[in-house]
């Protein structure tokens, strides 16, 4: 390949030798921490209020590393005569990370909200049981979620937004044709408080 | 030379070789990581991580010391002192700075030098024999035949130095030594440290430990400090080599203000030879052994061969 006999030699001599030169790319992980993507998949968190026990997430977890209990409860009719509700709730939400391959299929899966990626991930433990977590250790990792990215700028407003901004402006309305007739109000209407 | 200059210069050459071989581990770490883009050990001694070896030498000297059922313990044990102390006898003969600065000057320098590092191998063979194990023997084998392929051209090269100046004395040829012997015999000193350098089994030459095939040669039923005797012993063989290339075709003390300065002239050779031998060992893949015994024969032999023509013929040409 090389015209000159030995100049592969010194193109291998002249590689180290720049290398040697220039900083190393070693990260000195445990005094400095990594700079990670915001969205890496270190661990999975559980948002606990918004899970309603659909089970969606365990069914379709390839590994079966989430594992859900729950019972019912009896919510009581609001008015006579109607029928008395019943409501799932949540007794445990482990998630095995000794199983888990970090599909995330439950994160995609989940219509509530309830599942996200979180980039936390120092959770090695020497004990292959400790690595199922608890519904608890779940919920506080959902604090190092970082916010959803912003939507473009002149992207349509997110639903619920737009819900909640419908029903401050149905509210402030019905206020406003209560005033003439009844006693003066008490203080300025605050929109979208309860949406 | 009284009883007690003898012993405070035994006590120095000690020194060297206890201090020197652990210097050129340790840059060889540093400089070996950084040229793979790593940082080398950095906890050891926390600045840099200078005390990597000293952590290491503690770690050896914990470790039980196995010698094989079948073994024969008595070889097998000895095998390590064998590898080590040719290297310190030969420290004894390498003049550092002019004068009478040298351990011992000896007549036939050259001659007792390249013998006793000879010698050092078999420190090796004895380990592969007495080890009773089959990857230590083809170890110990293959370093045989490559002790036996390079050290012809290592001494026809160190011949070639030793006709130019006229004497085997290593201070004697210093002495007679002019800056034009740097062209003059350098195929020689490339023949001389190559050969050096198969010689202690280092990169690319390092067949005989080759990991990736034969665990690690000679040295495989080695544990605790005995490995790290052998492990010294390499180091010790760099140091060496790289002061005997230095004495030999680089001048040794020789440079600007050498009267004063000499010692420090012949430190600096030796280290940035030290260095060379890192690099090559970092830049290049092993040969196979076919292909080093090719080098040998076919390569260095006839270079070497050429060289003492050249010197023969220069020699006689100025006379």
């Amino acid at each position: 390949m090389s015209r000159i006999p030995g100049a592969g030699l010194a193109k291998g001599l002249a590689v180290t030798l720049k290398t040697m030169t220039k900083r190393s790319v070693t990260q000195g992980y445990p005094e400095v921490l990594p700079e990670l993507p915001p969205r890496s998949r270190g661990v999975i968190a559980l948002f606990e209020e918004n899970c309603t026990v659909c089970m969606l997430c365990a069914r379709e977890c390839p590994d079966w590393c989430i594992y859900i209990d729950s019972h019912k409860e009896v919510v009581p009719a609001k008015e006579p005569g109607a029928r008395d509700r019943t409501r799932n709730v949540l007794d445990r939400f482990a998630i095995d990370f000794a199983l888990c391959m970090y599909c995330g299929i439950c994160v995609e899966v989940c219509p509530f909200d309830a599942l996200f990626w979180s980039p936390e991930f120092e959770y090695a433990t020497d004990d292959i049981q400790a690595l199922t977590h608890e519904k608890d250790t779940l919920r506080e990792w959902m604090w190092t979620v970082p916010a959803p990215p912003p939507l473009d700028e002149r992207a349509e407003e997110p639903k619920e937004l737009a819900m909640a901004r419908r029903n401050a402006a149905k509210l402030a309305k019905e206020l406003e044709q209560e005033q003439p007739q009844g006693r003066e109000p008490n203080g300025p209407a605050s929109p979208g408080g309860d949406a | 030379m009284t009883v007690v200059e003898v012993l405070v210069r035994l006590a120095l050459v000690l020194a060297a070789f206890l201090v020197f071989p652990l210097v050129i581990g340790q840059t060889e770490h540093k400089v070996m990581g950084h040229m793979q883009a790593r940082v080398g050990p950095i906890y050891a001694g926390a600045f840099h991580g200078w005390a990597q070896l000293v952590a290491d030498g503690v770690k050896f000297a914990q470790k039980e010391d196995v010698v094989p059922a079948g073994a024969d313990r008595r070889v097998f044990r000895l095998a390590p002192a064998i590898a080590l102390i040719p290297y310190m006898v030969v420290l004894i003969a390498i003049p550092v700075g002019s004068g009478d600065l040298v351990g011992r000057s000896i007549d036939a320098g050259v001659f007792f030098v390249l013998a006793v590092m000879g010698v050092g191998v078999l420190g090796s063979l004895m380990g592969g024999w007495a080890s009773a194990n089959k990857f230590s023997l083809l170890g110990s084998l293959r370093t045989a035949a490559q002790l036996m392929a390079y050290e012809l051209p290592m001494l026809l090269a160190g011949a070639s130095v030793a006709m130019a100046a006229g004497t085997l004395s290593l201070t004697g040829i210093l002495g007679q030594w002019e800056w034009w012997w740097l062209p003059w015999q350098a195929v020689g000193g490339v023949v001389f440290f190559t050969a050096g350098l198969a010689e202690l089994q280092r990169p690319p030459f390092d067949m005989p430990v080759a990991d990736s095939e034969i665990i690690f040669g000679a040295y495989t039923e080695y544990t605790g400090l005995r490995f790290a005797l052998f492990l010294l012993a390499e180091y010790a063989g760099i140091l060496v080599l790289c002061a005997l290339t230095t004495v030999l075709f680089l001048g040794g003390w020789h440079g600007p203000w050498s009267d004063d300065l000499g010692w420090l002239w012949t430190l600096l050779k030796t280290g940035v030879l030290a260095f060379v031998v890192i690099w090559l060992r970092v830049s290049y893949p092993r040969l196979r052994e076919d292909q080093l015994q090719k080098l040998a024969w076919t390569g260095l032999i006839p270079l070497a061969l050429a060289q003492l023509v050249l010197t023969g013929v220069v020699r006689v040409a100025i006379a």
